[in-house]
């Protein structure tokens, strides 16, 4: 299982290209053999970088960007410091990316949406939506028992196990719980158009999380 | 505005005729033909019209060799190179499902006047 919310790390990997971006929600477009495709709409209005996270200060590589414009009073005092020493106006969000080639970029230099390229194949993370608790049916996609013709096992999680040999219940055991909200990533998902100067990229298919969620779009693994 | 509106807005096709359930229609589709590129005409009767805005789409009746053929267009394809309206039908229902199980006179919508 992937990590809950509240450990939400963007630095973790080291990536070629990475940018914060807006979810802001599906529609369709035609493409070039005039097909409709579902596609998702992500705001990316540049990201700025705030920060370089250096080896011999921090013990890793990393740039620290900026996404999306905040007002000044919802950022406190010592935010607020670290973004004018930057000379970047204040930001919502702050994530680190450990990007291949850090040194390539400068403090104040602006991430767009053009580093992708249309028919390129990308990873997109985000915080999935929230399901509340749920049972296995829902969360894990296990099989009800049958409604009716006298059964009564209709949509409980089943076998704990065997018997006295191991006596216990093993560990990772699927069972009910809390579903969804978690850190997600979707892999290999094709970029259908790009508006550079409307700071939006398409994607062909979903994408994790709320209308107005904070997702990363980065280059993808599986595929070169 | 919203954002999914603007990208929806300029892939609104303005040059589609205003035509309703009922009415006779010559769709003209574009067709690939290997490398070519050719325009077929299809004409029948608009059994449905469904769905709002970039994602609207409307069905096309018509009996070809014998067999009933319906054909799902959306109406701002760029497929389509264009819609004709031959014919304007006086229908009193939404969804022309009743025309499946009929054919020649049965079959025969009234012209509006």
């Amino acid at each position: 299982m992937t990590a809950k919310r509240s450990a939400v790390n963007y630095g973790g990997v080291v990536m070629k290209k990475a940018i914060l971006g807006k979810k802001i929600g599906m529609t369709q477009v035609f493409n070039k053999e005039g097909k409709a495709v579902p596609v998702t709409v992500i705001q990316v209005t540049p990201n700025v970088v705030v920060q370089k996270k250096t080896k011999e200060n921090d013990g890793y590589e990393a740039i620290q960007v900026g996404f999306d414009d905040a007002k000044e009073s919802r950022v406190t005092k010592p935010l607020k410091g670290h973004f004018s020493k930057a000379k970047v106006a204040v930001k919502r969000y702050l994530r680190e990316l450990r990007l291949e080639d850090v040194a390539a970029y400068e403090v104040g230099q602006e991430i767009k949406a053009d580093i992708f390229t249309e028919g390129e194949k990308v990873d997109i993370s985000g915080v999935s939506k929230g399901k509340g608790f749920q049972g296995t049916i829902k969360r894990y996609n296990a099989h009800t028992g049958p409604m009716s013709h006298g059964s009564k096992f209709h949509r409980a999680p089943g076998s704990m196990g065997a018997s006295s040999d191991p006596s216990r219940t093993f560990k990772g055991k699927k069972l009910p719980g809390h579903m969804g909200d978690e850190r997600t990533t979707v892999q290999n998902l094709e970029v259908a158009k790009i508006y550079p100067e409307k700071n939006v990229i398409l994607v062909r298919g979903g994408v994790p999380g709320i209308r107005g969620s904070l997702v990363m779009i980065k280059n993808t693994v599986k595929v070169k | 505005m919203d954002l999914v509106k603007i990208i929806e807005n300029e892939q609104l096709r303005n040059d589609i005729p205003g035509f309703r359930v009922g009415d006779t229609v010559k769709v003209s589709v574009k067709v690939v033909e290997g490398t070519r590129e050719r325009i077929q005409a299809y004409e029948g009767v608009v059994v449905r019209r469904q769905g709002g805005g970039l994602s609207a789409t409307f069905t096309v009746r018509r009996i070809s060799y014998n067999v009933g053929v319906e054909r799902t267009f959306p109406v701002h394809s760029p497929r389509l190179d264009k819609i004709e309206v031959v014919r304007r039908g006086k229908v009193r229902r939404a969804k022309l499902n009743y025309l499946k199980g009929r054919v020649g006179k049965a079959a025969k919508i009234k012209e509006l006047r």
